[in-house]
């Protein structure tokens, strides 16, 4: 609470006479409630479990994170079109296969995990042409493209899981670190800065936002839209396989039962963080928030013992909750 | 004789703005009212207490001598006080007879009747003079009857007062005419009116008093014969000398060339527009005018023809590859086809020009030259409040228009074609738009105009085409263009000008 309030205060010093509260309100109607979330369960956690404010703890939470924050960045980029991947769990699934299956035919790493991001590629390639030129909606194609996925990684597998990933493989990508920071964390950092990036300062990401908030709109004023959508798709999809590869040098081999969560958690992180499902509107650093939110959540019910069961069970009931408090701000501001 | 509607010193105060400032009118059974009044002069915030969506911070309304208070729509309903917004609000996807009706369809057991469903439905559609199929799907009709079916829907139950929002904004000369001509019949009938529209012709057409609004305060009430001057002067604020500007221009080099265009709604269509020049295209709903602009843009597909800009042919017919080409397209209904409104205003300028305003290379943003691009352009139109980081949908009408203007003014392309840049915009906004307008020609720019406010285009044009039915009927130029001239080719007889010609 206290972070929040300084905050207000330093983003409006030329106004002391307002009252304290309606700062705060005018914060919260602008960020949502997300952060104030977030820092009560922190809270809760820290006082019902001490060992969850151990740096080794907080580092897990950052490792488990970094999957989930690399594919809601890319669902993010989709849903700020408009559109909606559901696709992302089988694009993890399949680029775990293959990464594993090259990796075990004595490829080279660096071309086994091309392989990997090839997958996402070929997905988003597919996703975009066919919600761009055929006009069929993101729904149903990601749908499709689901099940041909899911059906080519099990295909590939025979259903059991691609043994033969090097150890040094998943050493570096999967349990290493650079200067005490998990490889993982490093690269979704890198990952979630270029996409700040790109939203942000390049004519693509201006253009992300301008089809999102009105696509007739943005072909009017000359924008190739068709382009901008299927780009939006590769780059969700690639981003997907990356955590892909990521989580297979992390289990050590290839899963074609990988990824099936991330579909609901990549959409309920975004929409945590005020992305908005009619496209046009959001804000990276409360998407990244949305990750975090997550992530502790089930870091926490762990540590609390709490059965997968319930954990689900809860979850799918802080997601709504959190999502319709949410609109009734929107309703406010 | 006490007024049927009563309206005293009513004030509406929203967070950090006086929308309405102690404002007293009334309106007597049998009249129509017109309120008229600038975008934000307050007429859609009174209404809306009326109706019943707003609550009045101050002030009362009496109703046939009684107060009233309006917690919610259905109270003003049920008072006898039946409002038609602007934006319709009809189910497209159900049928007229289902809309009529909805949240009340007459039945038995829960099952509808339809018999009844049916004959109540046309006895409202009969009242009101209109000859539209019950079945038919709302979606299917076109927007005028759709905005028939809305006063027949208005006036079901015991509507006293009708209170009717720009009911012909987006209506052609025809329609618009037929509408007139019921507002006259209910009024006649006894039923009060309040009446709003940006059509100063209107006014005199069908109205008993006029209301003027400005910056949420009472002007005045004077008798509807007021002349127009005056009243855009009460409107406005200032003597409106020239709403036409007309700079010193020079035809030149044709730019713009349609030669026998055919599509879906064009039949062989010629026209052309020269450097230096400001080319008017009329002709009522239906005519194709609007197809031509969209054609041009690649909007529409082209079937047969050739459009040719600077001489050449324009091979690939897309928004996008028209801009390369130096076509800019600034579409008739800028909430859908022009503007991003969950964006901020800057955004929405720079849309597609970041690279023409110098804003960006090698496709990064350089974002602060696109700030101090869209605040030169937001100066340049006088776009009010001139925040750039302001929510689009916030603007009013005018300033979202000028913001669509600026975008295509950045593109700095050869030729420019408008289609109705003035709808439902208020006058020192349309003085805005003919002066850019003015300024792009002197500059030696093409300019096509097509609209239906006829006063515009014969204002503005040095040579205007009517067209009807996707043919070109007449091509006017100098002192031909008259409205009587336009009007007498407007149903689709040849004056005794040559139609057609590219050339003047």
């Amino acid at each position: 609470m206290t972070t929040l309030t300084n905050n207000a205060s330093a983003s409006t010093p030329a106004l002391p006479a307002t009252p304290l509260s309606r700062r705060i309100t005018a914060k919260v109607i602008e960020l949502g409630l997300l952060p104030i979330l977030l820092v009560a369960m922190l809270v809760v956690f820290a006082t019902v479990e001490p060992r969850f404010l151990s740096a080794q703890n907080l580092t897990n939470v950052g490792r488990q994170s970094v999957y989930l924050l690399l594919v809601t960045l890319g669902q993010m980029i989709v849903l700020l079109c408009a559109q909606l991947d559901l696709s992302v769990g089988s694009t993890i699934a399949l680029t775990s296969v293959i990464t594993a299956l090259a990796l075990s035919a004595e490829v080279p790493p660096v071309l086994a995990v091309l392989a990997g991001l090839g997958v996402g590629l070929v997905v988003g390639l597919v996703n975009g042409l066919v919600v761009a030129f055929w006009h069929v909606p993101s729904f149903m194609v990601t749908l499709g493209t689901t099940s041909l996925a899911t059906g080519a990684a099990l295909l590939l597998s025979n259903g059991a899981p691609v043994t033969g990933v090097p150890l040094s493989f998943s050493a570096f990508l999967g349990t290493g670190s650079l200067g005490g920071i998990p490889v993982p964390v490093i690269i979704a950092v890198l990952v979630a800065l270029a996409v700040y990036g790109i939203l942000y300062w390049t004519n693509f990401g201006r253009n992300i936002f301008a089809i999102g908030g009105n696509e007739l709109a943005a072909t009017v004023a000359g924008i190739r839209v068709k382009a901008v959508l299927v780009a939006a798709f590769v780059v969700c999809s690639v981003l997907t396989s990356l955590a892909g590869v990521l989580l297979t040098a992390r289990v050590a081999s290839g899963e074609a039962t990988l990824g099936g969560s991330f579909v609901l958690l990549s959409i309920a992180a975004a929409v945590l963080g005020g992305t908005s499902l009619f496209g046009g509107e959001g804000r990276i650093g409360l998407v990244v928030l949305g990750v975090i939110f997550i992530g502790v959540l089930n870091n926490g019910m762990n540590l609390l013992q709490i059965s997968s069961y319930i954990q689900q069970l809860v979850l799918g009931a802080v997601l709504i909750s959190a999502v319709a408090l949410d609109r009734l701000r929107a309703r406010m501001g | 004789m006490t007024a049927l509607l009563r309206v005293e010193s009513l004030t509406k105060q929203f967070p950090g703005v006086l929308a309405l400032d102690n404002v007293s009118l009334d309106v007597d059974a049998g009249e129509v009212h017109v309120l008229l009044g600038e975008n934000g002069a307050g007429k859609s915030t009174l209404i809306k207490m009326l109706a019943g969506l707003y609550l009045p911070s101050s002030g009362r309304i009496l109703l046939g001598g009684e107060e009233m208070s309006f917690a919610a729509p259905r109270d003003a309903r049920a008072a006898g006080i039946s409002t038609v917004f602007q934006e319709l609000s009809l189910v497209p996807t159900l049928t007229v007879a289902e809309n009529l009706f909805l949240g009340r369809l007459p039945s038995a057991r829960g099952i509808v009747a339809r018999r009844r469903l049916r004959d109540m439905a046309r006895a409202a559609l009969d009242r009101i003079g209109a000859d539209i199929p019950l079945g038919a799907k709302v979606s299917s009709l076109p927007r005028s009857a759709q905005q028939l079916v809305e006063i027949a829907k208005g006036l079901l139950g015991e509507a006293r007062l009708l209170i009717l929002d720009e009911p012909t904004a987006s209506l052609g000369d025809r329609e618009s005419e037929r509408l007139l001509e019921l507002v006259r019949t209910l009024s006649g009938q006894g039923l009060g009116i309040i009446y709003i529209t940006h059509r100063m012709r209107e006014i005199s057409q069908i109205g008993h008093r006029v209301t003027v609004l400005r910056d949420g305060r009472l002007i005045d009430t004077v008798p509807a014969d007021t002349g127009e001057d005056r009243l855009v002067e009460l409107m406005t604020g200032r003597a409106l000398e020239d709403l036409y500007p007309s700079l010193p221009r020079t035809p030149g080099a044709e730019l713009l060339t349609l030669h026998d265009v055919t599509g879906p709604e064009l039949h062989g269509i010629s026209l052309s527009v020269r450097a230096g020049e400001i080319v008017g295209v009329a002709g009522l709903l239906g005519s194709g005018k609007s197809s031509v602009g969209r054609t041009c843009f690649g909007l529409d597909p082209l079937h047969s023809g050739r459009i040719e800009v600077q001489g050449k042919p324009l091979k690939q017919l897309a928004p996008a590859a028209a801009i390369t080409r130096g076509i800019v397209y600034y579409p008739s209904d800028r909430r859908h086809q022009g503007l991003a409104l969950c964006r901020p205003l800057f955004a929405n300028i720079t849309l597609g020009s970041l690279r023409h305003a110098k804003a960006s290379t090698f496709g990064l943003v350089n974002r602060r030259r696109e700030r101090s691009v869209a605040t030169s352009y937001v100066e340049r139109l006088s776009i009010r409040p001139g925040d750039i980081g302001r929510r689009t949908e916030l603007f009013s009408g005018g300033n979202q228009q000028k913001a669509v203007l600026a975008r295509g003014l950045i593109h700095g392309t050869q030729v420019h074609i408008f289609d109705e840049p003035t709808v439902g915009i208020d006058v020192s906004a349309k003085a805005d738009v003919y002066r850019v307008m003015s300024e792009l020609a002197a500059a030696g720019k093409a300019v096509l105009l097509i609209s239906s406010d006829l006063p515009e285009v014969l204002g503005m044009s040095d040579r205007v085409y009517v067209l009807h039915e996707g043919h070109v009927v007449s091509h006017l130029t100098g002192d031909e263009i008259t409205e009587s001239a336009v009007l007498s080719t407007f149903f689709g007889e040849a004056s005794t000008t040559t139609p057609g010609g590219p050339s003047a």
